[in-house]
């Protein structure tokens, strides 16, 4: 899979430059979603990727699926690896060879390597850097992380009579990014490709340091259906609790509005069985009530409605 | 040539700054804060044009040379103790990746208890990690070797990065007249760094790919090997050092009156000065005696050590650090020279001068008679007695 120059289809808008081959599961939103920035990106970049799953079922030596020059390091350093390559670009004059893309998945970005990540947004780099969140640690067999959503099931915040799961709230991952200032700062969702292909342009079209998170559902991670992975991160928008917008130096600038009449965080949950311990109790009720309270206030502080 | 009298850590910066990296990154740590320092005042006067990365932590300081290094470019960080740990995890990534990262290990004590002053635990640590790691015995030695550090790490056949350790404080902080070297003659020694592979559009590679366990330890192999291929390599640059500077510190290893030395002392860093008043003084009262300097710890220069020492009865080996539960690192190393040779000679070991207790004229006689007196494995020289309860 590493030596074919793979010819996009007439449908797709853009190149592909992620190869397919790869060991991802099927299903799989992080795959999809990094096919579609790399396709937006185009072939004039040079990547960095955290440890986890996306470096593990591309890079599988001796074959890789990333037709772009791609370097993996360790997990926390995505970002500060990224901000080495934008320095050498510019000593060496080569600064228009290739734009910069940092990726990581929500453990690299937001736990173990947020430190390098605020290094990075804060020094100004001129790269973009991508978060693709399926919400766990998944490479390592689903444990929880920062991004973990709000009584989750984790093979680490498992049910149980003492415990709903997740205890904590997802880490509001975008606002920590605008707090360095930096010129824009947005949210995706697999589920709309064409908007993650406009953002990753849009991103790349600004000078400065950029970071774009993705939701990315993982079947296997979150017990849902592969066949359903468009439409469950579709409902995570429709209910509110995946906000989608743009922030254009600190300024929302753009949203993607929930749909009217409003679709119950219920429709989401059910599908998945990470928070099918929710629906087995009476008193899983109560806590269905506390998301869709997330989600309220979601819609509340982003003008989503 | 012209002598500078000059502080260690301005000798080193103005030696990396005639080096000419195009990307340098560190974080502050003491005691090797004055040669990051000047670097960025260099950089801030136009002297150096150079892109400075200031960066958040010792483990960003690695990753940014990483990713500098392997998208083509000259790189170059510093680092001690405690930041030297933390950076331990990217160090094993930039060797397994082959990029040719040179860095100064500024020696100091690690914590717990915190200590800021000089021993050489910390670079011991990261002995097994893949890094040439060579050894200063004064600040001339020191600078110079930053620029044999880019022409051993950048040659074609080695490709590994290299860390020049150098005593904290004892050399970093002490002004010694010096030989700068001029950009002219930098430019003459160290020729432009020319990657043969590099993150480039031009040619897509991937770097830093998962390895299973059909490939992994070829990865090891070839380090190991290369090593010692590198072994040669370190000698031709000190030898071509020597042809067009007129100075010579030593190659893998120096010499000191070995020649015909019934006793000779072994050592790494700036401890080498004392012992060679000692000797000095030694040689006047009639004892045969020399001194070995180990340059190169790793790669460790087994055969170059043996021919040095084969006809030698009695071996002290002072060092500062430990192996907790084993004892002494270089002794063992040493010791192992000689296994399955005809001939051992009696090696002592010594621990000295941890956590930067001083090692005086006084602390390296009372070594050499405890080797001529007795056979042991290693023992703690200077220890305080009102401190340990007495013996």
């Amino acid at each position: 899979m590493t030596t074919s120059t793979l010819i996009a289809s007439k449908e797709q808008s853009c190149q592909t430059l992620l190869a397919s081959g790869h060991t991802a599961c099927t299903g799989c939103g992080e795959a999809l979603a990094a096919k579609l920035v790399l396709g937006a990106a185009g072939p004039n970049v040079i990547v960095t990727d955290a440890t986890g799953c996306l470096e593990v079922f591309t890079t599988r030596f001796p074959q890789s699926s990333w037709e772009v020059p791609f370097i993996h390091s360790l997990f926390e350093n995505s970002a500060a690896v990224a901000s080495g390559i934008e320095a050498a670009l510019k000593a060496l004059g080569r600064q228009n060879e290739a734009k910069v893309i940092a990726q990581g998945g929500d453990g690299g970005t937001a736990d173990i390597g947020l430190q390098a990540l605020s290094g990075m947004l804060e020094r100004g780099h001129n790269i973009l850097y991508v978060c693709y969140d399926n919400e766990a640690y998944m490479n390592t067999g689903v444990q929880r992380s920062g991004l973990t959503p709000f009584d989750c099931m984790t093979t680490t915040s498992p049910y149980g009579e003492f415990s709903w799961g997740n205890k904590h709230n997802k880490k509001d991952m975008p606002g920590i990014a605008a707090a360095h200032n930096i010129p824009y700062v947005a949210t995706a969702s697999v589920s709309f490709p064409k908007d993650i292909e406009n953002k990753v342009k849009k991103a790349l079209s600004i000078s400065g340091p950029k970071y774009l998170q993705i939701h990315s559902p993982c079947p296997l991670g979150w017990k849902s259906n592969p066949q359903l992975t468009i439409k469950v991160a579709k409902l995570a928008v429709q209910t509110g609790l995946y906000p989608i917008f743009e922030m254009e130096n600190g300024k929302i600038t753009k949203v993607r509005k929930v749909t009217i009449p409003r679709t119950p965080v219920e429709e989401y949950l059910k599908i998945q069985g990470r928070f099918a311990h929710l629906f087995r109790s009476p008193n899983g009720k109560e806590e269905i009530q506390k998301i869709q309270a997330i989600a309220d206030r979601n819609i509340e502080k982003y003008g989503l409605a | 040539m012209s002598t500078t009298f000059i502080e260690g850590s301005i000798a080193v910066a103005k030696t990396v700054g005639v080096c000419r990296p195009h990307v340098i990154s560190a974080y502050p740590i003491t005691p090797q804060t004055h040669i990051v320092e000047h670097l960025s005042e260099l950089v801030a006067n136009g002297e150096l044009k150079t892109e400075y990365v200031n960066v958040e932590s010792e483990h960003s300081a690695a990753s940014v040379v990483l990713g500098a290094s392997a998208t083509g470019a000259r790189t170059y960080t510093a680092t001690t103790s405690q930041g030297f740990l933390l950076m331990i995890e990217v160090l094993y990534n930039i060797a397994g990746m082959r990029l040719p990262v040179v860095m100064t290990c500024v020696n100091r004590a690690v914590s717990a208890p915190i200590n800021i002053w000089n021993d050489q635990q910390d670079s011991m640590t990261a002995r097994d990690s893949g890094w040439i790691q060579l050894y200063a015995e004064d600040n001339q030695e020191a600078s110079d070797m930053h620029l044999q550090a880019f022409k051993i790490a950048e040659n074609k056949d080695v490709m590994l990065p290299v860390m020049v350790c150098m005593d904290g404080f004892v050399l970093t902080h002490s002004f010694e007249p010096i030989e700068l070297i001029s950009q002219e003659n930098a430019d003459k020694f160290l020729p432009p760094f020319k990657p043969q592979y590099y993150l480039t559009p031009k040619n897509p590679l991937s770097m830093g790919t998962m390895v299973g366990p059909e490939a992994y330890m070829e990865t090891r192999y070839f380090i190991e090997k290369t090593m010692r291929t590198t072994l040669q390599v370190i000698g031709d640059v000190a030898a071509d050092f020597h042809n067009q500077f007129g100075r010579f510190q030593g190659g893998l290893i120096d010499t000191y009156k070995v020649e015909d030395a019934s006793l000779v002392l072994v050592a790494m860093g700036s401890i080498i000065g004392t012992l060679k008043d000692v000797v000095d003084e030694l040689r006047t009262k009639g004892q045969k005696i020399g001194i070995l300097k180990v340059r190169s710890y790793r790669p460790f220069p087994k055969d170059e050590i043996y021919r040095a020492l084969n006809h030698v009865k009695e071996i002290a080996v002072l060092e500062k650090a430990i192996s907790l539960g084993y004892g002494g690192i270089l002794v063992n190393e040493i010791k192992s020279v000689f296994y399955g040779k005809p001939k051992t000679p009696k090696i002592n070991g010594f621990i000295l001068g941890l956590g930067g207790r001083d090692i005086t004229v006084d602390t390296i006689h009372h070594v050499i008679k405890d080797t001529v007196k007795a056979t042991f494995e290693e023992k703690f020289i200077g220890l305080n007695e009102s401190l340990i309860g007495g013996k």
